[in-house]
């Protein structure tokens, strides 16, 4: 047996940070647990997190990694390999010669909330310290920069104040923005623990949509606010009024702690329970109850996230949701406060390195000539300049302008993630030099790349992050880097070395760090006297003590729980600032062009764009394709069923989506998740206009303040998408196959109406299995306008192995109407027993949803796998044949049929019969994300008749 | 048979109240009719049938599995010669008709035989067509006609190894699986680049090649002959292809077609289509066109410019011919929908219609290369006009239906490959009309095994 090695690190996905133990036995990870020393999870894992280690095996490393520099002749051609030295000397070269000939103004740097501290550091540094302009953002500035505002507007300091603790110690929770069910499922399990131990907990969840954590809030007899999309300040100005009214305003508070307090109750006079209910859609009654609850039964911690922040109107949101704490006092106490959920695993990080256009180290101010003192002091530069670089929308927009030249591009995917698709590709074209460096090779960004810089990830990399509740967490590496694969702040700073040798010789030595740490106790230092003050912590401190909390100064032991438990906020007097701020709604209204409000979302089981989540086949158990979600009535209105295709047209551009009926989504809105951008769905219009995935739609509006844009709604409108040439190919693959291959299929996209492109299966379990035995599928689905064009069909026949010779099929290529082409390739299990490994059905596509099952379930064929290639096999089977039940529970795959059959046998009260179903079935024991789905189905599948939960306690026992 | 010795004698004498029918030909097509004609047998009509061979009626496709060794000669016997006489019909055996009188209207035979007639039936069927190839007069070279083939090619497997098989049509197929069973090793030669393109389409026929071949029987397909090569003795040893192959052989079996047999119908003036390759020319009555007390039935029949070489189109016509004997007068033979389906060792394939499609014609094919399965429908204008199958020919029954419906099948499409008898079905609710019930005779018509001679 191979030794095993255990490495504590921290998790890549969100803003929750939970403490990883990294497994690795011989040179490869085999298994991840949660750290149950670490005080964000205290042991758990969410599904996303307790699969990380099956992200790191050897052969997605190799199928879907960067594992060398390359580089591209010219756009649009295969990169070539190219050696380190020549991709960084190039890159030295044509950035200075651009910063030469244009000034600092020429060059945009775009990096990461997932990069490291140290990461983020250096490039700051660089841009800042040796470029000489702001021009470097983040991907923070699409998730928290309203948080980061509306903090500094109100508290005055980017600091959220509240801890994890916080959860358990609330009476009331306002969870106002923020799906966290699935958005930030560990913290949801310890808020569900809360209400466990103390039953009167209410929740108040205020979100358009009947989210997985609306509908938990209302089985546990909370309220679910189901405002109008961008009534949020409505609504929290309505509250306010009843908070007054209602006499729950701490008068001695706001008086000794605040300020502003006069001019927001005069606007907030005006938000009467009526008016306030005209604006939001919300019933009278249940803003009062929401009120009472905020200001009576105390404390009242708010949980919010992109809900308030992605909104042209995110750092008022902001605000407006910190004023009823401060009105009420609801601040600096065990259980309140005003809590932002940060949405990346390090955009706190990379806030106090100052790594944004508009910040500087530390959490200082760019305007402030003093603080820039401090900043050139500290890099030993005569100075740091003034001006507000461009921010991520601003970057793109300006280079797509062609004002800006070059772009730098760390460790995220702006082709996926910035709204607004169209002026981001313009941009990416029309720069003259774009550098994406990266982890993975698959992301929609790197195929605009003149230069692609292989950079570790996580697994792999070394330094520090700061999870929502200010706590810094170490990251550590279970392996060495992958392939040729460096550090982002080694690639950085090695860059910014033999850029300074063209431009600034002086500087070549602000960038000489022989490690992470090394770059980190420069940071510490910069951080001397701030607020976020961590000069009294070290590596070696995290190490023996484990994750800490800042501020942690110099001489303490131990970082700090809550801020302004005294009252006293960072601003220059102490004071927090009421803010009064107007209501504006949205940025794109409906109107009779664009009658629908388009909301986008998350998933439970991805995370962003994907690359790493979208490598597992088992986390699209869940959520299987990309759809778009439609309330039912909106689906008979268009004349749709379900499952057909709509087209969604923003001013922006457009989408072609199958819809999924929804009754949590209002008739007058549309549900798109976040996560599907040109990696899993594309086509083109009829006249060549590429699809761009849900981000083609949004809006690039953006806060004036924040900056951030208003990625959560835009208008749209719907029709149905008139496609009628469709195919469904679907296969089981050699894992090792599996994700090399989708990536050649994905090629295909523009050559059709519309594609989509996922993996579906379940990987096993790393530890045990070996690699090369595993099984994954791939699942493409694509409309046309008219019958394809028979080389393209022929290359994705070849691809997907339906090409071979002992393929079944069925073709009747002149059939009225459309055209068909069916094929399957069976194969045969231990017992002889015939099993379909891949099947397409093209331009007629009827029962291609219960093939779909068919193959999913990998199951003996019920008939000769022949009588499959019927069009209506499905009705000539009749009932025995049906579509398979959905997912559950993703760590141990159970689905709802068995789940709902399994609670007939469980009875006693809903605890009981939980536990006995969970006992049963193993669901919902492992990661936990599916509780409340579990939860939700206990309520609604009632016990067999005739069940005693006498005999179900028993059960419990056993 | 007590009037037995009379007929050689003395010919009836004409007579007001008696109607004389003559059959020539006792095979399958001239028995049918026969058969058909006795329950209708109209009083005052006598019946003489002349039988060429020596033996009673017996069931030509059965010579195959005879050949094969899975059935013996008495089982293929149809009626023995006790059974016309039963009926009151004279049988003459080994009796060739070598002229007919029309004028006296009278018979007459190479053993000086004769017997007049009011009515004449032609049912003399077709001889296998052998081509003229250098060699074809050597010992050990033969058709596969007739039991006296069939014996011939049994004693010739007990002495001899080697047999070419000229012609990859249904017969040459079935002698050459008879031939391999009896322990022969069988080279097919086909002029055609696949097997039994009469009724099979490229992938059919290769699917029947892969099978043969699995079997053991060996293939040259594309492949004219030049001549067969004989040794000393002059039997012949060897076959030579065109292209300079030599295939050695002891036994040559030349199956390459049939030709209808209308050299007497030629002599009695009777209009033959194609100078008599293409039989003798008939109405929807079966009635010769040149006079109408003969008529003709059966592979010597020319309907509407098609000679059948099946069993189901003669006894399809036998049942219009024997109504019109009788003096009915209402039964119309309009041509006939043909079907191939046969097993060869256990081979199933069916083809019907117009199988090979072509211009305005609509192909739907099913693959299935691992259990052997292939399906092509052709369809015209919204119809099914025609279906080859190759290993699961079950539904072959009602395409065949189908395609003599001839009704749309725009909506049934998509079901048409998997569901005909559903698709028949519908059709029928839709256009109102009563379900096709399927005929007696269909169900004889589509499970022909075996020597069916091909249509000339």
């Amino acid at each position: 047996m191979t030794q095993t090695t255990t490495t504590r690190s921290t998790c890549p996905y969100c803003g929750v940070g939970c403490g990883v133990l990294i497994q690795t036995q011989a040179g490869r990870i085999t298994g991840v647990q949660g750290d149950p020393d670490h005080p964000a999870n205290l042991g758990r894992l969410c599904s996303k997190g307790s699969t990380l280690h099956l992200t790191a095996a050897e052969h997605v490393t190799r199928q879907t990694r960067l594992l060398q520099p390359l580089r591209r002749p010219q756009r649009g051609a295969e990169p070539v390999a190219v050696g380190w030295d020549a991709a960084l000397d190039e890159a030295a070269q044509r950035l200075a010669a651009l910063h030469q000939a244009h000034g600092p103004d020429a060059i945009g740097v775009y990096v990461s909330g997932q990069l490291l501290t140290e990461d983020y550091y250096v490039f700051n540094k660089l841009v800042k310290g040796l470029l000489g302009s702001n021009h470097i953002d983040t991907n923070s500035r699409l998730c928290m920069s309203s948080a980061v505002a509306g903090y500094k507007a109100t508290l005055g300091a980017d600091a959220p104040p509240c801890s994890y603790t916080d959860l358990a110690l609330a009476q009331t929770v306002f969870i106002t923005g923020s799906n966290m069910a699935w958005a930030h499922p560990i913290l949801f399990r310890r808020l569900e623990d809360a209400r466990r131990a103390n039953p009167a907990q209410k929740w108040i969840v205020a979100d358009p949509r009947r989210t997985e954590t609306a509908a938990a809030a209302v089985e546990a007899g909370g309220l679910h606010l189901a405002l109008r999309p961008g009534s949020d300040i409505a609504l929290y100005h309505g509250l306010l009024h009843l908070l007054l009214w209602e006499g729950f305003a701490n008068a001695a508070f706001i008086a000794e702690h605040t300020r502003g307090f006069d001019a927001l109750k005069d606007r907030v006079r005006d938000f009467t329970p009526r008016r306030t209910a005209e604006l939001t859609g919300l019933r009278e009654e249940d803003l009062l109850t929401a009120a009472r609850w905020f200001g009576g039964a105390t404390p009242t911690l708010s949980l919010y996230c992109q809900g308030l922040n992605q909104s042209r109107e995110g750092t008022a949101k902001n605000a407006a949701l910190i004023n009823l704490h401060l009105a009420t006092g609801q601040i600096g106490l065990p259980g309140a406060g005003p809590f932002s959920l940060t949405g990346q695993p390090n955009a706190m990080g990379g806030r106090e390195v100052g790594g944004l256009a508009n910040l500087l180290s530390a959490h200082r101010d760019l305007a402030n000539p003093e603080h820039r003192a401090e900043v050139a002091r500290l890099w030993g530069v005569p100075e740091v300049p003034a001006r507000p670089g461009l921010t991520a929308v601003e970057m793109f927009q300006a280079a797509a302008d062609g004002q800006l030249k070059a772009l730098w591009i760390a460790c995220t995917n702006p082709a996926q993630s910035l709204p607004d698709q169209a002026t981001v590709r313009r941009a990416l074209e029309r720069a003259e030099f774009v550098i994406v460096q990266e982890a993975f090779a698959t992301t929609a960004t790197a195929a605009y790349a003149d230069l692609l810089l292989p950079a570790t990830t996580w697994g792999e990399k070394d330094g520090t992050v700061t999870n929502s509740e200010r706590r810094i967490s170490r990251v550590r590496p279970a392996l060495p880097a992958a392939g040729q694969a460096r550090h982002d702040w080694a690639i950085a700073a090695d860059l910014a070395r033999r850029l300074a040798r063209h431009i600034a010789p002086e500087r070549v030595a602000m960038f000489d760090y022989p490690t992470p740490e090394a770059v980190w106790r420069e940071h510490r230092e910069s951080t001397r006297g701030r607020d976020l003050d961590i000069t009294g912590l070290s590596y070696a401190m995290l190490e023996q003590n484990g994750p800490q909390q800042w501020p942690l100064r110099e001489g303490q032991h131990q970082g700090t729980e809550r801020l302004y438990e005294d009252g006293h906020f960072a601003t220059p007097d102490g004071r927090a600032r009421f803010a009064d701020v107007p209501f504006l709604g949205l940025a794109e209204p409906v109107d009779a062009d664009y009658p629908v409000s388009l909301l986008t979302g998350r998933l439970r089981d991805q995370w962003h764009g994907m690359s790493r989540t979208g490598t597992l086949a088992r986390l699209f158990g869940h959520e299987g394709e990309p759809v778009v979600d439609l309330h039912p009535q909106t689906l008979s209105r268009l004349g749709l069923e379900e499952g057909a295709l709509v087209r969604v047209v923003s001013r922006r551009g457009q989408l072609v989506l199958p819809a999924r009926a929804q009754e949590g989504v209002a008739p007058d809105q549309a549900f798109i998740a976040m996560h599907w951008g040109q990696e899993v769905l594309g086509g083109a219009t009829e006249n060549g206009q590429a699809l761009l995935g849900v981000n083609g739609l949004t809006t690039p509006a953006f806060c004036d303040r924040s900056k951030q844009p208003e990625l959560k709604h835009c208008a749209v409108r719907l029709e149905p998408a008139a496609l009628p040439w469709r195919l469904t190919a679907m296969a089981w693959l050699p894992a090792t196959r599996a994700l090399a291959l989708r990536e050649r299929l994905k090629r295909a996209m523009p050559d059709f109406g519309w594609m989509s492109l996922v993996p579906f299966g379940r990987e096993p379990d790393a530890a045990a299995t070996d690699p090369d035995a595993a099984r994954v599928g791939l699942l493409l689905r694509a409309g046309a306008h008219r019958p394809v064009g028979e080389a393209l069909l022929a290359t994705l026949r070849q691809a997907l192995a339906l090409d071979q010779p002992d393929v079944l099929a069925y073709r009747d290529p002149q059939r009225p109407g459309q055209p068909a082409e069916r094929l399957l390739r069976l194969g045969r299990d231990a017992g002889g027993h015939e099993h379909l490994q891949a099947f397409w059905v093209a331009g007629d596509a009827s029962g291609e949803a219960w093939l779909r099952a068919l193959l999913q379930a990998d199951e003996a064929l019920p008939l000769p796998g022949r009588s499959l290639l019927a069009p209506q096999a499905q009705r000539l089977l009749g009932q025995g044949a049906t579509v398979r039940s959905p997912q559950v529970c993703t760590c141990f795959d159970v689905r709802e049929d068995r789940i709902t059959a399994q609670l007939a046998q469980c009875a006693g009260d809903p605890a009981q019969r939980l536990a006995q179903l969970q006992t049963a079935l193993r669901c919902g024991t492992n990661c936990g994300s599916c509780l409340p789905t579990l939860r939700g189905l206990v309520q609604r599948v009632p016990a067999a008749v005739g069940l005693t939960p006498a005999k179900s306690s028993t059960a419990t026992r056993s | 048979m007590a009037f037995a010795g009379l007929h050689r004698t003395r010919i009836p004498p004409p007579t007001m109240t008696t109607t004389r029918l003559v059959i020539i030909g006792n095979g399958m097509a001239g028995l049918r009719t026969l058969e058909e004609l006795l329950p209708l047998r109209p009083p005052g009509l006598s019946v003489t049938v002349f039988g060429a061979e020596d033996r009673p009626a017996y069931n030509r496709i059965q010579l195959s599995p005879v050949l094969a060794g899975e059935m013996d000669l008495d089982e293929v016997a149809l009626r023995p010669a006790s059974w016309y006489a039963e009926q009151g019909v004279t049988l003459h055996l080994d009796q060739t008709v070598v002229e007919v009188d029309r004028q006296h209207r009278e018979v007459r035979c190479a053993s000086g035989l004769r017997a007049g007639y009011d009515r004449l039936v032609l049912a003399t069927g077709s001889l296998p067509f052998m081509p003229p190839l250098p060699g074809r007069e050597l010992a050990g070279v033969m058709a596969y006609r007739d039991v006296a083939d069939t014996q011939a090619m049994i004693a010739a497997a007990q002495a001899y190894r080697q047999a070419v098989v000229i012609g990859g049509g249904l017969l040459g197929l079935e002698a050459a699986c008879g031939l391999a069973r009896r322990g022969m090793a069988v080279t097919v030669v086909h002029l055609a680049p696949w097997l039994m393109e009469r009724q099979l389409d490229r992938p059919a026929g290769a699917l029947l090649a892969a099978a043969l071949g699995r079997r053991g029987l060996h293939f040259a397909l594309g492949a004219p002959t030049e001549a067969l090569l004989g040794d000393a003795a002059g039997r012949v040893r060897a076959v030579r292809l065109k292209d300079g192959r030599e295939l050695p052989a002891s036994l040559v079996v030349v199956a390459a077609g049939i030709r209808p047999r209308t050299e007497l119908a030629q002599a009695m003036g009777l209009q033959c289509d194609h100078g008599g390759r293409g039989g003798v020319r008939v109405t929807d009555t079966l009635q010769s066109v040149t006079d109408p007390r003969v008529y003709a039935v059966g592979e010597c029949a020319s309907h509407r410019g098609t000679a059948y070489g099946l069993v189901a189109p003669a006894y399809e016509q036998a049942r219009v011919c024997a109504n019109h004997l009788a003096g009915l007068g209402v039964a119309r033979y309009p041509g006939s929908q043909t079907s191939t389906q046969l097993k060869v060792s256990g081979i199933a394939l069916f083809s019907a219609g117009d199988f090979m499609g072509g211009e305005g014609c609509e192909e739907i094919v099913l693959d299935d290369p691992a259990a052997g399965v292939y399906r092509k429908l052709v369809l015209r204008e919204g119809r099914l006009v025609g279906a080859c199958l190759y290993g699961d020919t079950q539904d072959g029954p009602d395409l065949l239906r189908l395609i003599r419906a001839g009704t749309p099948v725009t909506t049934g499409r998509d079901a048409l490959m998997f569901d005909p008898a559903g698709v028949l079905a519908a059709g029928t609710e839709a256009s109102g009309a009563p379900p096709p019930t399927r005929p007696a005779r269909l169900a004889a018509g589509t499970a022909l095994d075996a020597h069916q001679a091909l249509p000339a």
